[in-house]
């Protein structure tokens, strides 16, 4: 077991270098910008992420003149603060003032999703909403106030703060939202690095090296090796894109976006995350590998890439219907089917707080990886460096603790 | 000790036996050369016994292990197919191939410079595999091979695509590791490497071993051949000569019998045949393989290396 890993270790080690220090490696962390620049080319970017559902919209339900004079003041401090430094405003039922509903179930009924609703004079101010947005939202609302009221003034009006708690109902519907973010973020990610693995044998067969590898090291080393390599950067392509949105939201667009809490709190939602990744990836890819490393030719190899493909949007399909319906027999069986059981799982994490059925499909999900690179590897010693079947030791466990 | 043994090797492609029950110990120490032609299961044989593939039937064990990959460190193989990581550096090719064999990358490294050194190619040792012409990248495989320091070293056709300053440098190279006490296995189809470096050969056809063994062993197979000139053409001593003896005008060639040669001399000096010359010659390894291995597989090994001069 420790010789395997340790092989293991010098295959993955060779392999990340090799990637790493590759011209294409830059082209590879590049990629996911190209989108983003002929986005920002067409002009259109800044506008799409006004209209964008998580863009925070305050509603402001005051007299017309004092309404009038807010919006005033918001466009003219836009000019000094940058078009994104204020929330969107939207004037809610000018024409009959008196008809209005209370501004919480304005909150809960709208066609509109507001963040808050601001009410009351522009010298008493009252902002009403969920604690996450009126703290994001008191200090621009002050500001606005004061401003509207009086140009000259450097004494800003108090912000009455009415605090409303999600509504149970409402809560359970943005968690799925978190959730689903998080299963798309995931697929996504996996479908793009995942699909990589497909052709990393190829080398190794068309220049023989595998002849090499396979005098010196257990097949199942070279199988790790490369799997954990191609983790490795994946990992890294994802720092650096996570470090680059983070850096473009910050600065051109609107922040991070204000997705809602998912049951089981933000630290171990991103650490499933990373783990759930992780055991999607592992699996795929030594799927991926298995299959590729069948292929004679690059050729078949891209041949090979379409199916495989296919086979997670329908993995991404499956937990995706599973998603909304916690507890149905689909969402049981995207759970524990192996291939969606990641992205399931992490949705689940989103909106239910039980932590150890976590740790079965963590452990789940690392065996059934095991299993299919035991196979890969198998059809690949069987089929294509074409071993016998005889005088074979007896394996225990899928081989990889039995030599020791 | 043997450093390879194995018993009813068996080794079928597609319904192909290209291992046909192989018998075969290889003492330690010494150089073991594998003679046959293209196609008769030497680089099967080799690779079951390394345990790249398993046989189908058969036991084999590698110094005197039944899993012959735990064996790994000890263990230096040369490919019949040479193939680098073509962007790899060649000091770091070197170093790659000994980490494989346990070897720690920077050992590897610093042990990598000084074999180049010693071949002459210390100034490629910062080139990529692909920046090297196909004999130094050959030369950067066999130092990689021999990076770790191994007790048995296993080279298939070593000798192929080398000039001949090369193949005299492997030659060099092989002697010298086994001056050291390493175990050299080799496979070739050309008689005269096998002749002039090995102890032991087996001779392999068709998937199996027809003689396993010294070489002296393989020569002795065959008598001696006496090529005798006399003045005299008939007399009493053409009696001496043994049946199946040729003729060709005052020259005789015949197999030395095997009471020896006093006998035969005495025979020739009482019926005054004149002896004008007389030489015994010991078989070559050719002459032992054609009368092992047969007419026809020496025949094709002959059209091989003529093809292979014509290329």
């Amino acid at each position: 077991m420790k010789e395997i890993l340790r092989a293991a270790f010098v295959i993955g080690r060779r392999d990340f270098t090799a990637i790493i220090f590759s011209k294409a490696f830059f082209f590879f962390l590049l990629g996911p910008l190209f989108p983003l620049v002929v986005a920002l080319i067409a002009g259109n970017l800044g506008k799409e992420l006004a209209e964008n559902r998580d863009t925070p919209v305050i509603g402001v339900m005051m007299d017309v003149q004092q309404a009038e004079k807010i919006m005033k003041a918001r466009e003219s401090l836009s000019k000094e603060m940058g078009p994104n430094y204020f929330a969107e405003m939207k004037l809610v039922g000018i024409d009959d003032f008196d008809a209005l509903p209370d501004p919480q179930s304005l909150l809960t009924n709208s066609d509109v999703n507001y963040a808050v609703i601001l009410s009351g004079t522009l010298d008493k101010p009252i902002l009403t909403g969920t604690d996450g947005s009126l703290n994001s939202q008191k200090a621009s609302i002050a500001l606005l106030s004061g401003y509207a009221n009086n140009e000259q003034s450097t004494i800003l009006p108090e912000v009455q703060i009415n605090s409303v708690e999600s509504s149970a109902n409402r809560l359970k519907d943005l968690r799925q939202a978190t959730g689903q973010a998080g299963m798309v973020v995931l697929f996504m990610l996996t479908t793009l690095l995942a699909g990589m693995v497909l052709s990393n044998l190829v080398e190794e067969k068309s220049n023989k090296i595998i002849e090499i590898l396979a005098a010196s090291i257990p097949m199942d080393s070279v199988f790790i090796g490369k799997i954990f390599a191609m983790l490795v950067m994946a990992f890294v392509g994802i720092i650096v894109w996570s470090t680059m949105a983070y850096i473009g939201l910050s600065v051109w667009g609107s922040g991070i976006p204000n997705l809602p809490t998912p049951a089981v709190g933000w630290p171990i939602f991103l650490t499933l995350g990373v783990i759930y990744f992780s055991m999607s990836y592992l699996m795929l890819a030594s799927l991926f590998l298995g299959i590729g490393a069948m292929a004679a030719t690059v050729r078949e190899v891209q041949t090979l890439s379409m199916p495989a493909t296919m086979l997670q949007m329908v993995v991404f399909f499956v937990a995706i219907f599973g998603a909304n319906k916690l507890g149905e027999p689909i969402e049981m069986f995207a759970s524990i089917f192996p291939f969606s059981s990641p992205l399931a799982m992490l949705s689940r994490a989103a909106q239910v707080d039980i932590l150890w059925h976590h740790g079965i499909a963590i452990i789940g999900q690392a065996f059934f990886a095991l299993l299919i690179l035991r196979i890969g590897v198998t059809m690949f010693r069987r089929n294509v460096m074409k071993s016998g079947s005889g005088n074979k030791k007896k394996r225990k466990f899928f081989g990889l603790f039995a030599r020791g | 000790m043997n450093a390879i043994e194995a018993r009813g090797l068996v080794k079928i492609f597609d319904g192909f036996r290209a291992v046909d029950n192989v018998d075969l110990s290889i003492p330690a120490g010494s150089i073991y050369g594998i003679l046959g032609p293209n196609g008769a299961g030497k680089t099967t044989m080799l690779r079951t016994l390394l345990g790249i593939i398993d046989p189908d039937e058969g036991h084999r064990s590698l110094l005197g292990s039944d899993d012959p990959l735990s064996q790994s460190p000890y263990v230096g193989y040369l490919p019949e197919e040479r193939g680098l990581y073509q962007s790899m550096k060649a000091v770091d090719t070197i170093a790659f191939m000994g980490a494989l064999r346990g070897m720690a990358l920077n050992e590897g490294r610093e042990k990598g410079r000084v074999l180049l050194e010693q071949t002459g190619l210390g100034h490629a040792a910062d080139m990529q595999i692909k920046q090297l012409s196909k004999g130094m990248a050959q030369t950067v495989q066999l130092m990689g091979t021999i990076v770790h320091d191994p007790k048995l070293i296993v080279l298939d056709e070593p000798f192929s695509g080398l000039d001949a300053l090369n193949q005299a440098k492997l030659e060099r190279l092989i002697r010298a590791q086994a001056a050291n006490g390493v175990t050299v296995i080799f496979s070739t189809h050309v008689i005269a490497h096998a002749e002039r470096l090995c102890e032991n050969i087996a001779i392999v056809a068709n998937g199996k071993i027809s003689f396993d063994g010294l070489v002296e062993t393989a020569r002795d197979r065959l008598r001696p051949q006496v090529h005798l000139e006399t003045e005299a053409l008939d007399g009493t001593w053409r009696k001496a000569l043994p049946e199946g003896t040729e003729a060709e005008g005052n020259w005789w060639h015949f197999e030395l019998p095997e009471t020896g040669v006093e006998p035969l001399l005495e025979a020739l000096i009482d019926g005054k045949a004149g002896i004008k010359s007389l030489s015994i010659e010991r078989p070559g390894l050719h002459d032992a393989f054609v009368s092992i291995a047969g007419e026809a597989v020496a025949a094709a090994m002959d059209e091989e290396i003529s093809a292979g001069e014509l290329l």
